[in-house]
């Protein structure tokens, strides 16, 4: 006799731990604040529909469904959004960081080249034109290539005008 | 007589009172925002988070738990932590290329540096004739 502890959702909702009960493979009785979380943001019955999963990909569902639950209770207004707001603008930073070194890269390699004419003023003006045809013509360094998979959705919650400021880098 | 309910309402067939939580964030419009919310969260969580925040920010809320909630019908495995987990590996790739260009460019300046040394030491060597 003396079954299994009920899982921490069992024990927070006061029901019975079944033995087939979907939460307890993911909501350990040692960890109440995890399902805590999550039922306070999407309730229990939404976590058991939105874990009508494949039972291999459950794990990664619940993991994430924390993650949002956590981000919404540390920020109510903005939650995960904030987050990849913020992450966004690291992107867009770095982005310009890269840009700039690979220029300076440029200069440096053309002023190690040997200069045919260089004398010639024309020459001069020519070479530095050069330069800025690489610094302008295009911002992002060849190399780099981001996926622009999120920037679908962001396009189309944009034209919502949802948030009302630019979060496309 | 129009019906003048709000998505909410309508999608929870009841009646649209005039203070209603709902009305001013899911607008009749565009039912679709309020279905995928209620889908995730369900009414009166929606209601809970929207009822604890000021009025002049709640529309900014409603807007994230739709995109969140729009995340996660698109991707019921992850949501918008995908998103999230993207992110953080374009930066990581961002500060490794940043790191590679950077120590390109110290070598570069260094050679660039013992280079032109090198030029102004055989610019001012002393004629060998001179000694002869």
């Amino acid at each position: 006799m003396g079954g299994n502890p009920p899982c921490a959702s069992c024990k927070l909702l006061r029901r019975r731990c079944a033995q087939d009960c979907v939460f307890a493979p993911y909501f350990p009785s040692d960890d109440p604040h995890k399902f805590a979380i999550v039922h306070k943001v999407f309730g229990a019955s939404n976590i058991s529909k939105m874990l009508q999963l494949p039972l291999h990909q459950r794990v990664d569902a619940v993991s994430s469904l924390v993650y949002e639950a956590n981000a919404r209770a540390r920020d109510p207004v903005y939650g995960c959004v904030g987050v990849i707001s913020y992450l966004q603008n690291q992107v867009s930073q770095l982005q310009m960081e890269l840009a700039v070194a690979q220029a300076e890269t440029l200069c440096i390699q053309m002023q190690q080249e040997p200069a045919p004419i260089a004398t010639n003023p024309i020459m001069l003006e020519a070479q530095d034109d050069k330069s800025s045809f690489f610094l302008h013509q295009n911002n992002l360094p060849q190399f780099l290539s981001f996926s622009s998979s999120n920037n679908v959705i962001f396009d189309s919650f944009k034209k919502e005008s949802i948030f009302g400021q630019d979060m496309i880098s | 007589m129009t019906s003048t309910r709000c998505a909410a309402c309508k999608h929870l067939r009841r009646r649209c009172p005039p203070d209603c939580i709902f009305s001013p964030y899911f607008p009749s419009d565009n039912p679709q925002r309020f279905a995928y919310v209620h889908r995730i969260y369900g009414a009166s969580n929606i209601a809970k988070i929207l009822q604890d925040l000021p009025v002049h920010i709640r529309g900014e809320a409603a807007d994230s738990l739709y995109y969140e909630a729009h995340c996660r019908m698109k991707d019921p495995i992850h949501g918008c932590v995908g998103i999230i987990t993207l992110l953080h590996q374009q930066i990581y790739n961002a500060q490794t290329q940043l790191s590679k260009i950077q120590a390109e460019i110290a070598v570069l300046s260094a050679k660039a540096q013992t280079e032109s040394h090198y030029q102004h030491q055989v610019e001012h060597v002393p004629n060998v004739d001179e000694n002869f």
